[in-house]
């Protein structure tokens, strides 16, 4: 082959070596700060580290809870409160339930989603249970904690929010046993 | 030359002239088959009016602009003697047709915005609705007030596929409509259970997908009390056609009674549980159930579709254990299209399902499932 | 090859071998239409199908699953096996003989680019005789239906459509080499044809999209067979990711198919006006914008997922805009006729069907733009409607000019004039009777993809199916005019088949030669 097209070639290659490179290595977290900065589709935040929040109490917002389970997931799974009302900057703690009706041990992966898309950034979880997988032995039931502020800068045209969480099952996808997470 | 002209203007001509009479002719309420409802929401007329007036500067403009063609075509004609001028740009003509379309278009949009901005305005409900699209039905739950049903197809297959004549409602009834009040604001938190489906109600101007893992949100208020229908706007598998959706708005009152009604007879079916069912009693109801919600996968005579859903006639579940057969209708089985029924039908339904398929068709394996034999075994998992 | 190509009387292996070996433009441009027609007649039959269902309310010949597949493949087949490689072989034929250039940059790219194509579409059409049925998530396959739900099948879906999306990327590599480099001498970028212009926009477009579909459909490959969580909210993805995925691709791809459809009838409509294109540089200005415009509107076919307000009035406003350049061609069409000299041949009368019919779904596409209108639009027959007036009336019916006008080139007979307006005139009545009242179900509230449908859509139903068997018999008359034509049509021997004719392939002689521009023609 050519010195100039031996040249070339190693070129191109070396290109594609970096791109896949650049796909793997830089690309995750590039995404991850993405999502982080623009919030984007009602996907809240990872854990919330509180910092001194005023609280705005002018103002009231009504926080809804809904729980719904996806496909064959036949856990009960509901919010012991169907609605909460908070001022702004107010740290509240409510609960949801969660009962294992089947004979085997389960993993389940809450995923929140919050309404409206707006309010979205604004909405803080200082502890959730949606952080981790939440493994139930059969039969047993558990209270799932939540806790949150909403931050004093929501846009004044939302007076409601509403966090809904779906329920999957993940059992077979986590390759960690039940009394392993536990 | 000149007949070609004349039909090529005629047709769009005539098709004008059909929305014209559609337009003119009134009807918010009589189902048009040519034009957008004006439906019973501010949404929706709102949609209805901006889809007007596009549609009225897009036949202005057309009118025009195939006008001249048309003229262009009769008069430029070789056969009539027009010899080709050579001219072949004009800048103050290109930028006058770059421009003023673009301000149309910008008028166009003002309008526009302020329709989208209703269609986003959820603020303010005063009742949550929580729709689920499940494959091949929706859920509704009553935020707040613990009423939750499914409401499914109510067409029989037989109707479906040619064996009974086409009732009036075909494919536009179901089991339980969706009952709503009027003259309150009803916010609906939309989210699918298995794949996307799309909820849509012609009448109120909305449709929003119901996506897996998310929810979406959409609102309407009518003062207008009637039977609403809709449909699912999304491919969801082979019942997409199947799953219509159907809203009865009632008066306060109405509503009122009706939603009582709906809790007392939750904590009445709770006691009544118990009862023991007669052999013929479950058959008779198992049909029911089967016909609704498991011919259109497994047929109506219990033979499925080979390779794709498995019969039920002579089949080892059918025949087996009953707790097998439980596990199958109640669990559903993961990986496969076979759903869990448990949130689906109620533990009666389930019962006489499971009685059916063990004793239709020739199977007569001739033993019992009772609704009790149904809640022991979702209690003892 | 010193005595020409080979031909049936020099043997079948040798003739065979001319046709799986060849480099030769004209030969693969023949090899991409008769295989583009091929898979349109299939998808027609599809098509026809589903017609033929949906004739009547209730399940009388298929079931609901079957009747998926149908829809699914029918777009799929014509979208990515009619439409797209048609063009592609017209590109083949036509752009080195329009630059002056004796053939394409990379021949033995071009005969691969071809050949991958029968092998992808004979995997994705044999999926339907498989166990689980083939596709049945609709062309656009959004998650989880077509992931955790799809039938086994899918694997093969997703190779073949990686495998049409390299052939794809690599007849467009050659088009923009060749464009760029091989012009004869004196053809500045503002001296090529419109058609030139439009395929070597059309190039760049797909080289950009094409890995975005590859991107959707390998993630999809993971999220079924690898455990991945692209597409699926239980482990962090999002459905909706999906779709902004495949429309990124999807929206792009509706131009591509017709900027080249414009480059044609922007070639016949001076010719039948014998009058030069009116207002050159704007068009390919224009030509240009649109294709820019492209990329920033995908998520107008997403309306309903739930976006934020400020992202939908975005592209709602993006979106209206592209009407902009488009108009300017339409104007500029138009003007082109005005003060010419006209005669209406077929190709010519395809040419006025497509401006006025692809204006038409350009006026509907505008509706649709609308997003608070759009709520009572997506996902119903006037979708259906409006996508049908723009691929068919528009890059059908000017694929369809195409062959009219420049077949006597190619073979060196003339079609029987009379025979071609009277496909024409099928083909336009019977396209209208099938489409035009898909509007009205549309908005009478009749989705789309749906097997079957409420008693008060029968009527509309009814006419269109009818209209739909018309056309379809109106494609036979066409296929058998063209075999017609190569056989038994009468013989041009004028390098200037029509009157009025302006451009490089009109100076050779006619039919082509196997080689033409050997050496390099000057160009004032």
């Amino acid at each position: 082959m050519q010195t100039s097209h031996r040249k070339l070639l190693a070129k191109l290659v070396a290109m594609a070596v970096a791109m896949f490179m650049f796909a793997v290595f830089v690309l995750p977290p590039l995404y991850d700060l993405f999502c982080e900065i623009t919030g984007i589709g009602g996907k809240t935040d990872g854990k919330y580290e509180a910092v001194d929040v005023r609280v705005d109490t002018s103002r009231q917002v009504e926080v809804q809870f809904v729980a719904t389970n996806n496909a064959e997931m036949p856990w009960e799974f509901y919010p012991m409160e169907y609605s909460v009302v908070v001022h702004p900057g107010e740290s509240r703690a409510v609960n949801f339930f969660a009962h294992n009706t089947t004979g085997e041990d389960m993993i389940a992966q809450a995923i929140p989603n919050v309404l409206p898309n707006n309010a979205a950034d604004y909405f803080h979880k200082t502890a959730c249970f949606c952080f981790d997988s939440q493994p139930l032995a059969a039969g047993d039931q558990a209270e799932l904690g939540l806790v949150f502020i909403i931050d004093p800068d929501l846009p004044h045209s939302v007076n409601t929010v509403t966090l809904s969480y779906t329920l999957f099952d993940i059992t077979d996808r986590s390759e960690l046993s039940v009394s392993q997470i536990q | 030359m000149l007949k070609k002209a004349q039909a090529l203007f005629l047709r769009p001509l005539g098709a004008v002239l059909a929305l014209v009479s559609a337009v003119s002719s009134h009807a918010e309420s009589a189902a048009s088959q040519l034009n957008m409802p004006q439906g019973v929401t501010e949404v929706s007329q709102a949609a209805y009016d901006i889809h007007m007036v596009m549609m009225w500067i897009c036949t202005v403009i057309g009118v025009a602009v195939f006008g001249f063609m048309f003229y262009v075509m009769y008069a430029h004609r070789k056969s009539r003697g027009a010899v080709a001028e050579n001219f072949h740009e004009n800048l103050v003509v290109e930028l006058l047709w770059t421009i003023v379309p673009a301000i149309i278009l910008i008028v166009m949009a003002i309008p526009a915005t302020t329709a989208l901005l209703k269609v986003y305005d959820t603020e303010n409900a005063d009742i949550d609705i929580k729709v689920t699209g499940y494959q091949w039905k929706w859920q509704y739950e009553y935020l707040g007030e613990d009423v939750k049903f499914m409401s499914e197809l109510r067409t029989p297959q037989d109707e479906i596929y040619g064996r009974e004549p086409k009732g009036e409602h075909y494919l536009r009834e179901v089991t339980e409509p969706l009952v709503l009040p009027a003259g309150k604001k009803v916010r609906f938190l939309i989210t699918g259970n298995d794949v996307i489906h799309s909820w849509w109600v012609p009448d109120f101007g909305v449709k929003r997908d119901a996506v897996p893992g998310l929810f979406t949100s959409a609102w309407a208020k009518t003062d207008k009390p009637g039977t609403y229908v809709g449909e699912c706007t999304e491919l969801c598998g082979s019942g997409h056609a199947f799953m219509p959706v159907v809203v009865e708005v009632k008066e306060q009152a109405e509503y009122d009674q009706w939603l009582a009604d709906k809790k007392a007879a939750a904590a009445e079916y709770a006691s009544t549980i118990g009862k023991q069912w007669t052999f013929d009693e479950l058959m008779v109801q198992g049909e029911e159930v089967y016909n609704r919600s498991c011919a259109g996968c497994h047929a109506v005579n219990g033979e499925g579709i080979p390779g794709v859903f498995p019969a039920l006639k002579n089949s080892v579940i059918a025949l087996g254990p009953v707790v097998e057969h439980l596990r199958v209708v109640v669990d559903g089985i993961p990986g496969t299209a076979m759903q869990s029924f448990a949130d689906q039908l109620s533990e009666v339904d389930i019962a006489a399902v499971i009685h059916y398929e063990r004793n239709a068709w020739g199977n007569d394996v001739g033993d019992i499932t009772q609704p009790v034999d149904v809640l022991n075994y979702k209690q003892a998992k | 090859m010193a005595h020409g190509p080979a031909t049936l009387a020099d043997g079948w292996v040798k003739y065979a071998s001319r046709w799986l070996f060849t480099t030769n433009h004209k030969d693969i441009g023949t090899l991409y239409l008769w295989f583009s027609f091929a898979m349109f007649i299939l998808g027609g039959s599809f098509a026809m199908v589903i017609r033929a269902e949906l004739f009547q309310p209730g399940m009388q010949l298929i079931k609901p699953e079957f009747f998926n597949q149908m829809t699914t493949m029918h777009g799929l087949v014509m979208v990515f096996g009619a439409i797209m490689p048609a063009f592609v072989g017209l590109a083949n034929w036509l752009i080195p003989m329009m630059i002056g250039a004796p053939d394409m940059a990379l021949p033995r790219m071009n005969n691969l680019s071809f050949w991958i194509l029968p092998f992808a579409f004979a995997i994705l059409v044999a999926t339907l005789f498989m166990e689980g049925g083939g596709p049945n998530f609709g062309w656009t396959f959004y998650a989880p239906l077509s992931t955790t739900y799809a039938p086994d099948t899918v694997n093969y879906f997703i190779f073949g459509v990686h495998i049409m999306g390299a052939s794809s990327i690599m007849g467009s590599i050659n088009i923009i080499a060749t464009v760029m480099n091989m012009r004869a001498p004196g053809m500045t970028y503002m001296k090529m044809p419109m058609f030139v212009w439009t395929w070597l926009i059309t190039a760049f477009l797909l080289v950009a999209v094409m890995p975005v579909l590859a991107g959707a459909v390998t993630m999809m490959l993971m999220d079924i067979n690898f455990g991945t969580s692209f597409f699926d909210a239980a482990g962090g993805g999002d459905p909706v990711l999906f779709q902004h995925i495949f429309w990124f691709f999807g929206h792009p791809e509706v131009y591509i198919i017709i900027l080249p459809a414009f480059g044609v009838v922007s070639q016949i409509i001076p010719t039948f006006s014998r009058k030069p294109l009116f207002g050159y540089s704007s068009m390919v200005y224009a030509t240009a914008s649109i294709a820019f415009m492209s990329f920033i509107v995908w998520a107008h076919h997403m309306f309903t997922v739930g976006m934020p307000i400020a992202g939908e009035l975005y592209f709602m406003y993006a979106t209206m805009l592209i009407a902009v350049p488009t108009g300017v061609k339409v104007f500029n069409w138009i003007t082109t006729m005005y003060k010419g000299s006209l005669t209406f041949e077929t190709p010519m009368l395809f040419s006025i069907a497509f401006v006025i019919l692809f204006t038409f779904g350009g006026f509907t596409g505008l509706m649709l733009s609308i997003a608070a209108a759009d709520i009572q639009y997506h996902d119903t027959y006037f979708v259906v409607a409006h996508f049908h007036y723009v691929m068919v009336a528009g890059a059908v019916f000017s694929g369809t000019a195409a062959v009219y006008y420049w077949l006597p080139k190619w073979c060196g007979k003339m079609y029987d004039e009379t025979m071609g307006k009277v496909q024409f005139w099928i083909a336009f009545i019977g396209f209208n009777i099938t489409f035009m009242p898909q509007h009205f179900l549309g908005l009478a509230g009749m989705p789309r993809r749906y097997a079957d449908y409420g008693l008060q859509f029968a009527d509309w139903n009814m006419v269109s199916s009818i209209g739909a068997f018309m056309y379809g018999a109106a494609q036979i008359l066409f296929l058998f005019n063209v075999v017609r034509t190569i056989t038994h049509g009468k013989p041009v021997d004028k390098p200037e088949v029509w009157e009025g004719a302006e451009g490089l392939e009109w100076t050779v002689p006619t039919p082509a030669p196997y080689h033409t521009f050997e050496k390099p023609p000057q160009v004032k």
